[in-house]
C-alpha cells in the first residue's frame, strides 16, 4: 500500500528563522494519526506548510500527497487534490453567508476536478443532512460565515465543511482548544463519523483528552521540528503523566493539564 | 485564466457571437469585455461648443423656440461658471473646444423610427452587450424588461411601448417627449436640478442631445422594469443625456441604467442629468450600473463621468430610492441626491463604487430634510485595490422646518492592497433639535489569512476576493432588481481581476 502522505526530511520555516528540522512522517489511507507536542515546536507550522499558507520557505526534503509534490501546488490545488486543514482559528468573512460560502467552496473543488457543479437543490439536501448530523440546525446555514459564533460553533463549522467537501487527507489543527467537554464530545463525533479506510487524518493538538475521543492509530511526539517519538495511543497517556519535559528541555505542565481560557 | 473565471466568462458569453469575442480580444479586452466599436456612418458636427452649435441641436431635433432660449440662456450661464475643483479627483484639463457635442447615426436622420426598421448593425451592437431590443418573451417567471438604448447623443430605439401604453405609462426617448409631450416636459424639466445647479449640469442643459422620458399616471404600478442603456461609441465625443422620470400620485416605478463604452486612448467625457419627481404616495426605485470604460491598468483613456443626480419626493410620503453600482470610468463625479420636501417623504442611497488600477472616484449623495417626518438612509461600501483613490462625500442636511427628521447613515471602506486610498468626507447638519441622525464608519483590509482560508477551502486568489467583496457588498446587491443583482455580483468579481497576487 501507497502511502498517502510522505513527509520525508522537510526543513521549513520562515524567513531566517527556521521551525521544522528535518521532520518524516507517513501517512496510510483509514489512519489516524495525532501529532503532540509542546507550544513552539512547530505544530502549526506544519499544519500551514502542507496546506501552502503563504510567508513559509521550504528549504529541503519533500512532501508528497497521493504520489504528487505538495510544495509544488497552490494552496487552493491541494484542496482540489483532497487535503483539507480544519483551522485553528476559522476565518470570519462578513456578509457571506455559510450556505453561499459551502457551496461556492464545494463547486470549486468539483469544477477543479472536472465534475458538474451540484446543482442548488442537491446542494440544499446535502448541506441540511450533515448539518444535521452535526447537531447543527438550519439558522447556522443561514448565519454569516463564523460571524459571532461561539469558539464551538466556528469548530463544528470546520467539521461539516470537512463532511460536505469529504478529503482524502484532513489535518486537524488544534481542534480541541477553546472548547468545553460538551463541545468536543460533538466534534469528536463528528470527525469520527468520517473515519473511512480510504481516508487519512492528522490531529494535532496540545492535549491528551481530544484523544479520548478521536482514538488514534499512530501518535507521535514533535519537538523542536522533528518527530521524536512514535508510538500507539498508549504514548499519549503515558505523556499525560510525564509532560513535554523531557522532549523539550523545559518546564512544560503535564499534557493532561486543562488549558486556560483566553 | 483560471477554471472557475473561464466558466463565468462562458457564461456571460454565452450571447455574443463569435466574432465580436476575437474583436475584443484584439483590444486586449480580456478584462473590459464592451470595449469593441461599432462601425456606422455618422453624422457628426464639428468640434467645438458655440451658440451656433446649440442651435444646430436644437434644429436637428426640430425643437420648440422655449426649449431653444432655454439652451441658450443655459449656456450663457455656463460661460460665466468655473469648473469645480474641491472633489477629491485629479484629472488634466478639459478642452471643451476640443470635442463633438453631437454625433448620431446616419439612419437616425429621421427621427426613431420603429425597431423593425432599425439598422441591423446597431440591434447586433446591442445585442453583443447582451441588451436585447427585440421585444422576446422572456423565460417563464422571469418578469420584462423595456428598454431605451441611447447611441451616442442619440436613442436608437424603445421597446414594449405598445404594451406600457396600455397602462398609460409613457417611456420614450427624451426627443420625442419634447414632440408628444411638450407640457409635461415644460413643467418639470430642471424642476429639480436647475440649469445653473453646477458647471456640468449647465453643459449638459445647453447641449444635451436625447435621453430618456418616463412618466407613471396616478396609481400606476408599473406593469415591468423600465432601463435605458447608454452607449458612447463615436471618439472624441461628449455624452450629454438627461434623463426625466415622473412618478405621479400613487404610482411606483422601478428603473435601471447600464453604460459602456469602447476602449480607447483618449478620455472621453459623460455629464449626464437625471431629474426624478415623485408626487403624493408615489415610488421610484433608480438603480444603475455603471460601467464605462475605465482605462487600462497604467490610466490611460477612460471615461470622465461627471453626472447630477437628483430626485425630488415633491409631495407628501413619496418615497425615492437610489442604488448604484459604479466599477467603470477613470474619474467618477456623482451624487444621486434627494430632495425630501413632502411630510412623511423617504429617501435612500445604496452604493458600492469600486476602483481599481488608476481609478479616481469621488461620489456620495445629499438628503436635504425640508418636510416633517421626513426620513433617509445611506448605506456606501467603497472598495478601493490597486493604486487607486476612493472618496465618499455625502451630506445629511435638516432644515428648521423638519421636525422629526430621521437619517441613519453607514459607509464602509474595504482596502485591496497597500497602494490604494480610501476616503470619508461626511457633511452633517441639523437646524432643528428634533433631528435624530446616526453616522456609521469602518474601514477594513482583505486579510491574508482570509484569502487563504478561501483557498484552502478550493478557491483561487480573484475568486476569494470576489466572495469576500460581494460578502461586503451584500447590504447593497440585495436592492437591486433581481435581474441585475446577478450580473452586478458578476461585474464585483471582473472589476477587481488582477487586484490580487
Amino acid at each position: 500500500m501507497s502511502a498517502l502522505l510522505e513527509i520525508k526530511q522537510l526543513h521549513a520555516g520562515i524567513p531566517d528563522k527556521p521551525i521544522l528540522n528535518g521532520l518524516s512522517l507517513s501517512i496510510n489511507p483509514g489512519e489516524v494519526h495525532a501529532i503532540m507536542g509542546p507550544n513552539g515546536s512547530g505544530k502549526s507550522t506544519l499544519s500551514y506548510v502542507l496546506s501552502g499558507k503563504s510567508g513559509y520557505e521550504i528549504n529541503g526534503g519533500s512532501m508528497l500527497f497521493d504520489g504528487q509534490e505538495l510544495a509544488e501546488m497552490t494552496p487552493e490545488a491541494r484542496a482540489i487534490a483532497g487535503l483539507f486543514l480544519a483551522f485553528q482559528y476559522p476565518l470570519e468573512i462578513p456578509g457571506v453567508t455559510n450556505m453561499t460560502f459551502l457551496k461556492t467552496s464545494l463547486n470549486a473543488i468539483r469544477r477543479g476536478r472536472g465534475e458538474d457543479e451540484m446543482d442548488a437543490a442537491s446542494f440544499l439536501r446535502l448541506a441540511r443532512a450533515k448539518s444535521k448530523a452535526l447537531g447543527m440546525d438550519d439558522d447556522m446555514l443561514r448565519r454569516q460565515l463564523n460571524v459571532g459564533f461561539s469558539g464551538g460553533e466556528k469548530k463544528r463549522n470546520e467539521i461539516l465543511q470537512m463532511a460536505m467537501l469529504e478529503p482524502k487527507l484532513a489535518i486537524l489543527d488544534e481542534t480541541d482548544s477553546g472548547l468545553d467537554i460538551d463541545a468536543l464530545k460533538t466534534v469528536a463525533e463528528g470527525v469520527n463519523a468520517l473515519r473511512s479506510p480510504e481516508r487519512g487524518m492528522l490531529v494535532i493538538t496540545h492535549y491528551q483528552r481530544l484523544l479520548d475521543f478521536i482514538k488514534p492509530d499512530v501518535v507521535h511526539v514533535m519537538a523542536k521540528g522533528q518527530i521524536v517519538k512514535s508510538g500507539g495511543p498508549e504514548l499519549a497517556l503515558e505523556l499525560e503523566k510525564s509532560g513535554y519535559a523531557e522532549y523539550s528541555g523545559g518546564t512544560e505542565a503535564p499534557a493532561g493539564g486543562r488549558e486556560a481560557h483566553a | 485564466m483560471s477554471e472557475a473565471k473561464a466558466i463565468i466568462e462562458s457564461e456571460a458569453k454565452a450571447s455574443i457571437d463569435k466574432d465580436t469575442v476575437e474583436q475584443v480580444a484584439q483590444f486586449g479586452g480580456e478584462h473590459y469585455k464592451y470595449g469593441f466599436t461599432t462601425d456606422v456612418d455618422m453624422d457628426r458636427v464639428e468640434n467645438g461648443l458655440s451658440e451656433d452649435i446649440i442651435r444646430f441641436i436644437s434644429a436637428k431635433k426640430d425643437e420648440p423656440q422655449w426649449l431653444l432660449d432655454w439652451r441658450l440662456d443655459a449656456y450663457e450661464r455656463w460661460l460665466t461658471m468655473e469648473e469645480p475643483e474641491w472633489a477629491h479627483v485629479d484629472y488634466p484639463k478639459i478642452d471643451y473646444q476640443d470635442l463633438c457635442y453631437y454625433a448620431a447615426p446616419k439612419s437616425m436622420e429621421d427621427g426613431p423610427k420603429s425597431l423593425d426598421e432599425v439598422d441591423p448593425e446597431l440591434l447586433k451592437t446591442y445585442e453583443k452587450l447582451g441588451i436585447p431590443l427585440i421585444e422576446q418573451e422572456m423565460l417563464a417567471g422571469v418578469r420584462k424588461v423595456a428598454v431605451d438604448a441611447v447611441f451616442d447623443s442619440v436613442s436608437v430605439g424603445t421597446t414594449f411601448r405598445d404594451e406600457l401604453a396600455k397602462e398609460g405609462v409613457i417611456f420614450c426617448s427624451f426627443s420625442e417627449a419634447v414632440k408628444e409631450h411638450p407640457d409635461l416636459v415644460q413643467k418639470y424639466l430642471g424642476s429639480v436640478v436647475p440649469k445653473s445647479d453646477n458647471y456640468f449640469t449647465a453643459l449638459n442643459s445647453a447641449v444635451f442631445s436625447d435621453g430618456s422620458f418616463v412618466y407613471i399616471p396616478p396609481g400606476v404600478r408599473c406593469p415591468m422594469e423600465l432601463s435605458t442603456y447608454f452607449r458612447i461609441n463615436e471618439a472624441n465625443t461628449g455624452q450629454f443625456e438627461r434623463t426625466l422620470v415622473i412618478a405621479d400620485k400613487g404610482s411606483y416605478v422601478s428603473y435601471l441604467e447600464g453604460c459602456t463604452a469602447p476602449m480607447r486612448d483618449e478620455n472621453q467625457l459623460h455629464a449626464a442629468v437625471v431629474e426624478l419627481v415623485a408626487l403624493e404616495d408615489a415610488e421610484i426605485k433608480y438603480s444603475t450600473v455603471q460601467n464605462w470604460y475605465p482605462g487600462d491598468a497604467d490610466g490611460k483613456g477612460g471615461i470622465y463621468n461627471f453626472v447630477t443626480k437628483r430626485g425630488d419626493c415633491r409631495e407628501d410620503r413619496a418615497r425615492i430610492s437610489w442604488t448604484q453600482v459604479e466599477t467603470g470610468s477613470a474619474v467618477t463625479w456623482k451624487y444621486p441626491s434627494c430632495i425630501l420636501r413632502g411630510d412623511g417623504s423617504s429617501g435612500e442611497f445604496y452604493s458600492i463604487a469600486i476602483s481599481n488600477n488608476l481609478q479616481q472616484v469621488d461620489s456620495g449623495t445629499k438628503m436635504i430634510h425640508l418636510g416633517k417626518n421626513t426620513s433617509s438612509k445611506i448605506i456606501s461600501k467603497g472598495i478601493s485595490a490597486g493604486r487607486s483613490s476612493n472618496c465618499y462625500r455625502g451630506q445629511v442636511s435638516v432644515h428648521p422646518k423638519a421636525a422629526d427628521a430621521r437619517n441613519f447613515t453607514q459607509c464602509d471602506s474595504l482596502l485591496i492592497g497597500d497602494k490604494c486610498a480610501a476616503h470619508t468626507v461626511p457633511y452633517i447638519e441639523a437646524k432643528n433639535l428634533s433631528a435624530v441622525l446616526e453616522h456609521e464608519a469602518t474601514t477594513s483590509k482583505i486579510s491574508d489569512d482570509q484569502l487563504f482560508f478561501c483557498q484552502q477551502r478550493g478557491l483561487d486568489a480573484e475568486e476569494a476576493v470576489a466572495l469576500i467583496v460581494n460578502g461586503f457588498c451584500r447590504d447593497v446587491l440585495q436592492n437591486l432588481p433581481m435581474e441585475f443583482a446577478v450580473e452586478a455580483q458578476k461585474l464585483v468579481g471582473i472589476s477587481l481581476e488582477g487586484s490580487v497576487g
